[in-house]
């Protein structure tokens, strides 16, 4: 940082208030994820990542379409590059979470790991670039998704009753109950679905930030600003650009899986006679 | 009342290395404590490796509350 602050010191203080026309050195914020209304529909305002929210979705059916219209007993193509998709999920998560009932639930574990692997992919696909999952809408809809999957399918399976006993482990001495049920309820009802939606969205939000730090101090201190002092500080934001995006694609990958993961793992929960 | 000592500049950053100590440690133990299940029975390597990421997936959780609090109440 002090290199930065050294750099960019000695320059005169700008007065331009866009990103990229300033002068000064200014970090990425909050605003890389406000977005302008596009167009209107109605009274909604159509801004960029519910084009791409569409777009990918669009992409996603098609692709899956195409795979799958006309399924062949010994796959070829495209086919089976979609069935290694599906047998990830229904192997990886499905039945190995949940078991053997878990077969039930694969359309939507699929449906959600790709949908999220999607629109998290957005974030390093040129133009696009914006992981769709870094506003917190999206996740925070696949979460509550999940989570009234896994209450629905616990109260079908142990009834209402049943399902709320379900979530107090037995068999603790009778003194530490008081203790016990209000956290088990606060843990499993209210931070559960939360911390779900919230480690996908900050995830993105956070990788994506940090792409946008190093690809702004790179344009900076390269094209901008060039000083003698700034150059190596550019290289290492050219560089770091470049490892941040290898090292985001393996994040988003891991995102999608542990979301996936965690909604197999809670409707698992559900399902398993108590906890 | 006057002050006595003040710190200034991004609190939020602070904050944020402070909330990051936690978490820190424990996705070290996750993974360590994998490893050494993983080396210790390699054949249960499918079982150990799933509960080892949902046991980073929660102790992640907090690190990245810790990340958004930030934004949401300002530096």
């Amino acid at each position: 940082m002090t290199a930065i602050a050294l750099a960019a010191g000695a320059l005169p203080a700008g007065t331009g208030t866009r990103m990229l026309v300033a002068e000064e050195f200014h970090a990425p914020g909050l605003g890389l994820f406000q977005w302008e209304p596009l167009f209107d529909i109605g009274p909604i305002g159509v801004t960029k990542p519910m084009v791409l929210a569409v777009f990918l979705s669009a992409l996603l059916i098609i692709f899956f379409w195409v795979a799958f219209h006309r399924p062949q007993l010994v796959p070829r193509g495209v086919q089976n590059l979609a069935e290694i998709g599906y047998l990830f999920v229904r192997d990886d998560i499905a039945r190995n979470i949940i078991g053997k009932r878990g077969d039930r639930y694969v359309p939507l574990l699929f449906s959600l790991f790709f949908f999220i692997w999607f629109f998290n992919l957005a974030s390093v696909i040129p133009i696009a670039q914006f992981p769709v999952t870094s506003r917190f809408g999206y996740p925070a809809v696949l979460a509550a998704i999940v989570y009234v999957t896994w209450v629905g399918v616990g109260i079908r399976a142990h009834g209402l009753g049943g399902f709320f006993k379900a979530q107090i482990p037995s068999g603790l001495p009778k003194a530490i109950y008081p203790l016990v049920i209000p956290i088990e309820y606060a843990s499993n009802m209210i931070v559960r679905p939360f911390t779900h939606a919230v480690r996908l969205f900050a995830n993105m939000f956070a990788g994506h930030l940090l792409i946008a730090l190093f690809a702004i101090t790179a344009w900076h201190f390269i094209v901008e600003q060039p000083t003698v002092l700034g150059f190596g500080v550019g290289v290492v934001g050219v560089v770091m650009t470049a490892v941040m995006t290898a090292f985001e694609l393996l994040i988003q990958a891991l995102q999608a899986f542990i979301f996936t993961l965690l909604a197999a793992s809670y409707i698992g929960g559900a399902l398993e006679e108590s906890h | 009342m006057s002050v006595l000592a003040q710190v200034t500049g991004s609190i939020g950053s602070v904050g944020y290395g402070l909330a990051a100590i936690g978490p820190g440690i424990g996705i070290g133990i996750v993974f360590g404590m994998g490893v050494q299940a993983i080396a210790r029975q390699p054949e249960a390597y499918n079982l150990i490796f799933r509960n080892m990421i949902l046991g980073f997936a929660f102790a992640e959780a907090l690190a990245l509350i810790g990340l958004v609090m930030p934004f949401v109440y300002g530096t």
